[in-house]
């Protein structure tokens, strides 16, 4: 029982982990209709930028964090003005096969720059050490990512829903002439969201370096449980996205803990049932 | 009581808060030929995408020849009988004019499925096609690619293939709009021919009046989702209500 | 509103070539074993197994408007199938039929789930549960072998019980074997495509709301595509086994979803031929990166970045433009 309820709140810090990735994930799609396939990439990108500033380089933790995001909103912007902004008027397969390419240059990339696997740097020294939870030590790492993930989520809502610039993004999504009509400059806006977007994942990224080992893989491994959350929370939603990085963090964290063979099939598992009852998600707009 | 080809009872469709059709209830008789009318975002277009199956109501029911099709998917009703044409130009703009046209052919042979017989060979479906390329005056551009065509040819194409399924009831929504006053006479004289030769019964939404009051044998007027006035192009014209809310000193 | 045609990926109709060109490649490949040695072999059968694989892809992308990246998901069922199959019995027929209609099913079942879907979301479900197939071949080691595959796969002689027992020994005869495989499916492909099935696809694909109302059930047809593509792929995987001897777990995973993707696109989408001259394309580009750089998957992907952003309409489109020019007012039906 105990081991039980420690397992759901490991899985929570996991959940917080794919609630980043997939809240850039599903906020790009919601105002620039393109999904980004090379989200994961994106993570990958944030992750390996800290681990550089952070472990080889030892500098800040929070420096090294803020690096990350600015090296990966850069490489966002990248993608979306010198690429994407040229896809915008023709067929959307294109714009998912476009980004389909920029994980295989983002993955071989940082094989190139970075070469293999790597050792895990120690944890800064302040968010080091345990709690008692449940009678079982919890590390304090794992409540700083619980903490940073909500701290994001209520910075998004109140981003979005309470500043001049959430109702010019809000508006756009909704209409993207009505936005031009009005003055609003959609190409920035556009450019903008991408970047969130990509620190979103970096910081998702950055922020998991000090627990887990980072590889080249890891972007793919990202990207598709991000898409299944997507699909049990319903695409374009960012509360479907939080829940369903709930759902899905807490459920492996207990597969891998009843049927560890099975683990991933249990995820595929949910995102098909979720599909077979409600198609369009379970926050669908 | 009179058996009607189709009719609804107490149909209701909301988006949001708006309902866009608001407990409409009609009837439609086999051979006369209707026109929905009413003034922009009346819930013209929604209704017809109700009794198509395009839109599943939130309450209300749907027969056609008896049977109650409210849960019928759009190509099951096709099936029994029903057809549209779109609003927005909706026709297959990669293949060629005459495969449009072979689409609605193959399919009311049950033929979609075969994946061995060379479309060449399909000659009942080819036959059907060419004629219908002939009725619509399209022939000469038979081998063209249906989204090069002209925005009145493209038009007369989506209504080719609307009939191509020879229906019993078929919903035109705004067959018209945007077209020349000769491509316009194609259109209706289309739909005179199908309704004497094929028994095919037409509801077009239509926003000239001339068109309207010059072929409809009974007219649907609508504002706001309800039915305002149901009734003869004449006693629509004498309509008070009609007249003041709709028509303005237009007539 | 749910009423606009639904965009579609071929913006053009669908080209073929000429009857020559078709028999003089024929007659090369027949007599290639003549000329090339073992390891030209050993790549043709590579560029008529991407063939297969891009083509079933294509029926689903190119004509009905699905963009799949899970397709390796169904070439390692086909692969590992006929890998268990030939472990089985030592049937090479057994084997690569068996394959194949495993990997049918499994897009039959994925299939149900995929086909509600459309566009983006269809192509994330994809990708999804083709890397669930790639979890599956890694983690369920008592099936799949695990991290290291299955090994020792005989090639197996071809064998119709009762009628004839041909050994498979060499690599000429298994390329012979490949050759024959690949032209009935091409051959097959090509009638399927120029059908009346073939034109409900093409229906679907420029717009499903028309098909909807010409009285076809869409999301059947979906389906139908998605297992004629799923059988495809099974096909080209269940090749595999026998040329390699083993079965390893990349098989199934994306980045082999990317390769029936790029063939696709570097060949043209709006072709019928375009996946088969991708795959030979995609094979002579590999061939040339690999010798300066194993860092092959970069390349890859400027080549995708490039073709999507200039060059949307691939290889073939490009070499027939002239072609079409040429012979004006001839009728597509
Ligand atoms: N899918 C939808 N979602 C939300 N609102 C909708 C939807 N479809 C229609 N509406 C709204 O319902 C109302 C009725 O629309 P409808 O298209 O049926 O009108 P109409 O009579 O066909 O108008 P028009 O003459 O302009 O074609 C409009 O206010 C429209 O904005
Ligand atoms: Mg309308």
């Amino acid at each position: 029982m105990e081991t039980l309820a420690f397992q759901g709140v490991v899985g929570l810090s996991m959940a917080m982990y794919l609630w980043l990735i997939s809240a850039g994930l599903t906020i790009i799609f919601g105002v620039l209709g393109v999904i980004n396939f090379a989200h994961g990439s994106l993570f990958m990108l944030g992750a390996y930028l800290a681990f550089t500033f952070y472990g080889l380089l030892g500098w800040n933790f929070w420096l090294a964090i803020i690096l990350s995001l600015a090296g990966t909103a850069v490489v966002g912007w990248v993608m979306e003005r010198f690429f994407l902004r040229y896809l915008y008027g023709v067929d959307e397969a294109y714009q998912l096969l476009l980004t389909f390419g920029f994980i295989l240059i983002l993955d071989d990339a940082v094989k190139m720059i970075w070469g293999g696997v790597f050792r895990i740097p120690d944890i800064p020294a302040f968010l080091e050490g345990h709690w008692s939870v449940f009678g079982r030590p919890f590390p304090v790492y794992n409540a700083f990512i619980i903490a940073a993930g909500i701290v994001v989520g209520i910075v998004l809502w109140l981003g979005f829903e309470r500043t001049w610039w959430g109702r010019t993004v809000r508006a756009t999504a909704s209409d993207r002439e009505m936005a031009n009509a009005i003055g609003v400059n959609v190409p920035r806006v556009f450019s903008g969201v991408f970047m969130l977007g990509a620190m979103l994942a970096a910081l998702g990224g950055a922020l998991g370096t000090p627990v887990r080992v980072v590889s080249p893989g890891l972007g793919a491994a990202m990207i598709i449980q991000a898409f299944v959350i997507t699909v049990i929370g319903g695409l374009g939603n960012l509360k479907g996205a939080f829940v369903g990085s709930l759902i899905v963090g807490v459920l492996s964290a207990y597969g891998t803990l009843l049927f560890p063979v099975f683990e991933l099939a249990l995820i595929y598992l949910i995102m098909a049932v979720v599909l077979l009852v409600r198609p369009q998600g379970l926050f669908a707009r | 009581m009179t058996e009607y080809l189709l009719e609804t009872k107490g149909l209701r469709k909301t988006f949001g808060r708006l309902a866009a059709v608001a407990g409409v209830s009609l009837g439609l008789t086999e051979g006369t030929l209707a026109a929905v009318i009413g003034p922009n975002g009346a819930g013209k277009t929604t209704l017809i995408n109700l009794l198509t199956g395009l839109l599943t109501p939130d309450t209300g029911t749907v027969r056609f020849k008896g049977e109650d099709i409210t849960r019928v998917p759009s190509h099951g009703r096709v099936r029994r009988g029903l057809s549209r044409s779109f609003q927005i130009m909706n026709i297959f703009p990669n293949l060629t004019v005459r495969q449009n046209l072979l689409l609605p052919a193959l399919s009311r042979r049950g033929r979609n499925l075969h994946a061995v017989a060379r479309l060449e060979d399909e000659t009942g479906a080819n036959a059907e096609a060419e004629e219908l390329l002939r009725e619509i005056g399209l022939w000469d551009h038979r081998g063209a690619r249906a989204g090069a065509l002209s925005h009145g040819d493209q038009r007369l194409l989506e209504l080719g293939i609307a009939v191509g399924t020879r229906p019993k009831l078929c919903f035109l929504d705004e067959p018209c709009a945007g077209m020349n006053p000769i491509e316009r006479q194609t259109v209706l004289g289309l739909m005179r021919k199908l309704s004497g030769q094929r028994r095919t019964t037409f509801v077009i939404v239509e926003h000239d009046m001339d068109v309207v009051f010059s072929l409809a044998e009974r007219i649907v007027v609508m504002n706001h989702g309800e039915v305002l006035a149901d009734g003869t192009p004449a006693e629509i014209r004498e309509n008070r209500v009609v007249r003041e809310t709709y028509l303005g000193a237009e007539v | 509103m749910g009423e606009g045609p639904v965009a579609s990926p071929g913006r053009r109709r669908i080209v073929t070539p000429g009857r020559s060109a078709i028999g003089g490649l024929v007659l090369a490949l027949l007599l290639l074993p003549l000329v090339g040695g073992q390891y030209a072999q050993y790549v043709a059968i590579q560029v008529l197994i991407l063939s297969l694989f891009a083509l079933g892809f294509n029926i689903l992308f190119g004509y009905t408007g699905l963009l799949s990246f899970g397709q390796a998901g169904f070439y390692a069922v086909g692969a590992y199938g006929c890998a268990k199959l030939l472990l089985l019995t030592p049937s090479l027929l057994f084997g690569v039929v068996g394959g194949t209609l495993l990997a049918g099913a499994a897009a039959l079942v994925l299939g149900v789930l995929c086909i509600r879907h459309t566009r983006i979301y269809f192509s994330m479900l994809t990708l999804a549960f083709g890397m669930m197939i790639f979890s599956m071949a890694l983690k369920w080691r008592d099936f799949t072998g695990g991290d290291d595959g299955l090994v020792g796969i005989p090639r197996a002689p071809l064998e119709i019980p009762g009628l004839v027992s041909v050994s498979m020994a060499s690599m000429g005869r298994y390329y012979y074997f490949v050759l024959a495989v690949s032209l009935v499916a091409i051959a097959i492909a090509y009638r399927l495509v120029h059908s009346p099935l073939g034109l409900t696809f093409q229906g679907i694909r420029d717009s499903e709301g028309r098909m909807a109302f010409t009285g076809v059930s869409v999301r059947t047809y979906r389906l139908i595509a998605f297992v004629i593509a799923g059988l495809y792929a099974g096909l080209a995987g269940a090749l595999l086994p026998a040329l390699e001897n083993t079965v390893t777990p990349p098989v199934a995973h994306w980045t082999t979803s990317a390769d029936p993707v790029l063939a696709t696109l570097l060949g043209g989408i709006q072709a019928f031929a375009g996946p088969i001259v991708g795959a030979f394309l995609y094979f002579m580009i590999k061939d040339v990166i690999v010798r300066f750089t194993e860092y092959w998957l970069i390349w890859l992907g400027i080549i995708v970045v490039v073709l999507v952003m200039g060059f949307r309409g691939g290889v073939v489109s490009l070499a027939t433009a002239r072609w079409r020019v040429h012979r004006p007012g001839r009728e597509g039906a």
